[in-house]
């Protein structure tokens, strides 16, 4: 058996021609029937996202399943020509497919490299292609393998624990001045698209009390609302912020509004609590000098910038020990592939019948050392009987299945059956 | 006389410790997982010092200068233990594993039939020594994370994101920890002194040991109500503490 992937991503076609690919929730189940129809191909699964639409199956002839995935993939979309379509796609078999497979699943093929999304999405698909019945043995481990190896990409390596938009660097900062974010009120000056961004971060990472001002006060209605949040008037801002702990800044204001006397003033009342003030606005909102104020702390774009620039660089670190772990994976993949071929697994079973044979004929003849030469043939002939009896039948299913759909299935169940997999278990 | 794993225990923890500070200059936790492991294995030789010197030797526990050490160290690692498992902070090892190491190099250059104090016959000692050396671990935790503390603050305020920025906790964890250290070590002190009181018949006499140890403890008790009821915290919070901590070792000194 062997495992072939088609299709295109983010990196190999623009949106365009993705999105006439891409396949909607409502189709996919008469799309995976459709898929099922092909000859060469036994086991298919479909994985679309809006970044990649693929296809991946297990096929005893990777030429001709590939052909058909291929004529499969200009049908869906007939209004791109053939020829173009195809300087999009890539067609990968054996254990480049299941490389993929498996950094596809760890968010190593991703975009945002290390993104949580994509193994619900694979999981889904996954599913999806089960209840349609498109799956077997082979795509089921493979598949399910696939999912474990992302598991272990993500508990292993901090591929995808560090902030890498500047909106998210803000929480990552917050956390910093506060264990737990739910005891904290954050409050949102502007309504600029970053500072929304922001908020929306803190308020999914526990923060419940939000305030909002901007100039405009039924415009801090309105975004307050988002955030079930507290709308506060422009003017008296500086006076709520005694109560905010967290301060987004993000007007479009072209002199700072927030001055180092305003600063000064509120920092006598608040008793040496601290304030953590991010300011994503350009031009700044924030005079420069209040950083010089004690327990307040300033940070502006370029500051998140930093963080998220020494995020990324992790998170490429984290890639490299990500790939080891998938290359690992990927050649114990190739090895469990190779042990469904029909012929070593008869030879493995003949093997290990044998190994039995041998040494229980040796634990009896131990025991009976008295008996002459032609007994001790006897015992040895009785043994080979009834291995080769027991044996008979398997063997003979196994031979006949070997060119069927679902010897697979046979092989599998054999390797199961005897524990053909681990080695030295006879001697046990 | 030798003591059972003494300097094992001290080895042990000296590579720990080494490993924790190395682990603050970069990004991946295996070091300091690593380091906490070895003090686990540290602390388990260490209970075995500490049981032999309590119940194994001829001599009335803790009377001697190193006893208490070695006691005041085991303290401290298994708070530092503690802390950890219920936080997942290993970097506070980075911090209390040398404090650690350096009490019981002092521990082991002091003579160890050095007595501190005399001959007893009452077992308040016991009390006398057990309640101060725990509320001395617990000043030790307040004094580490005032220092955690000034250390992230400073990295915050000059928007420095480096390694150990990104190992140091929340400055609010860390001036929390620091007043539940105060909360719980000034009771301590307390009853220790008042039990040391009751052994010395509430004699005063204005050696160098009343006096220091009444005034830590009346520095500890102005910290105390200062958090209460003036709303001290954060860097002055942790600043108080700190110069606490140096007051206790005045102490320390002046007992040994």
């Amino acid at each position: 058996m062997h495992i072939v992937t088609a299709g295109l991503n983010h990196k190999t076609a623009p949106i365009k021609i993705r999105e006439g690919l891409a396949i909607s929730n409502g189709d996919l189940s008469d799309v995976l029937l459709s898929l099922k129809t092909l000859s060469a191909v036994e086991e298919t699964m479909l994985l679309s996202t809006c970044n990649r639409v693929e296809l991946y199956g297990a096929t005893k002839d990777v030429d001709a399943a590939i052909k058909e995935l291929r004529q499969f993939l200009i049908q869906r979309n007939p209004t791109i020509a053939p020829e173009q379509l195809t300087q999009h796609l890539y067609f990968l078999s054996d254990d480049d497919a299941v490389r993929h497979l498996f950094r596809v699943a760890s968010s190593l093929d991703s975009m945002v490299m290390g993104e949580p999304q994509i193994l619900g999405q694979f999981k889904d698909a996954m599913e999806s292609a089960v209840s349609q019945g498109c799956t077997g043995v082979v795509l089921n481990k493979v598949l399910k393998k696939a999912i474990s190896v992302a598991k272990k990409v993500r508990t292993d390596t901090p591929i995808g624990e560090q902030a890498v938009s500047v909106s998210y660097a803000a929480v990552e900062l917050a956390k910093k001045f506060f264990q737990n974010l739910a005891d904290h009120s954050v409050m949102l000056v502007g309504a600029g698209e970053m500072g929304e961004l922001a908020g929306r971060h803190l308020v999914n990472h526990g923060v419940t009390r939000v305030m909002v001002t901007t100039r405009n006060f039924q415009r801090a209605v309105g975004f307050a609302k988002q955030f079930k949040g507290e709308p506060v008037a422009f003017e008296t801002f500086r006076q709520e912020m005694l109560r905010a702990d967290i301060v987004i800044c993000s007007t479009g204001s072209s002199h700072p509004i927030i001055t180092v006397q305003d600063m000064t003033d509120i920092m006598r009342e608040r008793q040496n609590k601290p304030i953590c003030i991010i300011d994503i606005a350009v031009p700044r909102d924030v005079e420069d000098g209040v950083r010089n104020i004690d327990d307040v702390y300033l940070f502006n774009i370029d500051d998140l910038q930093q963080i998220v620039t020494v995020n990324i660089e992790e998170r490429q670190k984290a890639a490299l020990t990500a790939e080891a772990i998938v290359h690992e994976e990927v050649a114990m993949m190739m090895g469990w592939m190779k042990t469904l071929e029909t012929v070593p697994t008869i030879v493995a079973l003949k093997k290990r019948a044998e190994g039995i044979r041998q040494v229980e004929v040796a634990k009896v003849l131990a025991r009976l050392p008295d008996l002459s030469d032609a007994e001790r043939e006897i015992v040895d002939g009785l043994a080979s009987s009834i291995v080769n009896k027991l044996l008979h039948r398997p063997l003979v299913t196994l031979k006949e299945e070997a060119a069927n759909a679902n010897s697979t299935m046979y092989v599998d169940a054999t390797r199961r059956l005897f524990s053909l997999d681990e080695e030295h278990s006879a001697d046990k | 006389m030798t003591i059972p794993y003494f300097e094992l225990t001290l080895i042990v923890y000296f590579f720990g410790a080494g490993l924790f500070v190395t682990s603050l200059a970069v990004r991946t936790e295996i070091l300091s997982s690593l380091a906490v492991g070895m003090t686990a294995f540290g602390f388990v030789l260490h209970s075995a010092t500490l049981h032999t010197l309590l119940f194994g030797t001829d001599h009335v526990a803790l009377s001697r200068f190193f006893d208490v050490m070695v006691f005041f160290a085991w303290g401290l690692i298994l708070t530092f233990l503690i802390v950890e498992y219920a936080n997942r902070i290993p970097v506070l090892g980075s911090f209390v594993l040398p404090l650690a190491v350096l009490a019981l190099i002092f521990a082991a250059t002091v003579k160890q039939d050095l007595q501190v104090l005399e001959p007893v016959l009452s077992n308040i000692i016991w009390l006398h020594v057990g309640m101060i050396v725990s509320g001395t671990v617990a000043f030790a935790l307040a004094f580490v994370a005032g220092i955690m503390y000034l250390l992230q603050e400073r990295l915050l305020k000059s928007r420095q994101f480096t390694p150990m920025y990104h190992k140091l906790p929340p400055l609010d964890f860390l001036d929390d920890l620091n007043r539940k250290s105060i909360f719980l070590g000034f009771p301590l002190l307390t009853l220790g002194i008042v039990a040391g009181a009751v052994w010395e018949n509430f004699v005063w006499n204005w050696d160098p040991k009343q006096i220091s140890t009444a005034l830590t403890w009346l520095f500890y008790l102005i910290v105390l109500l200062g958090r209460l009821l003036m709303g001290w915290r954060a860097k002055h919070a942790a600043y108080l503490t700190i110069v606490g901590f140096v007051g206790v070792l005045v102490t320390f000194a002046n007992v040994g």
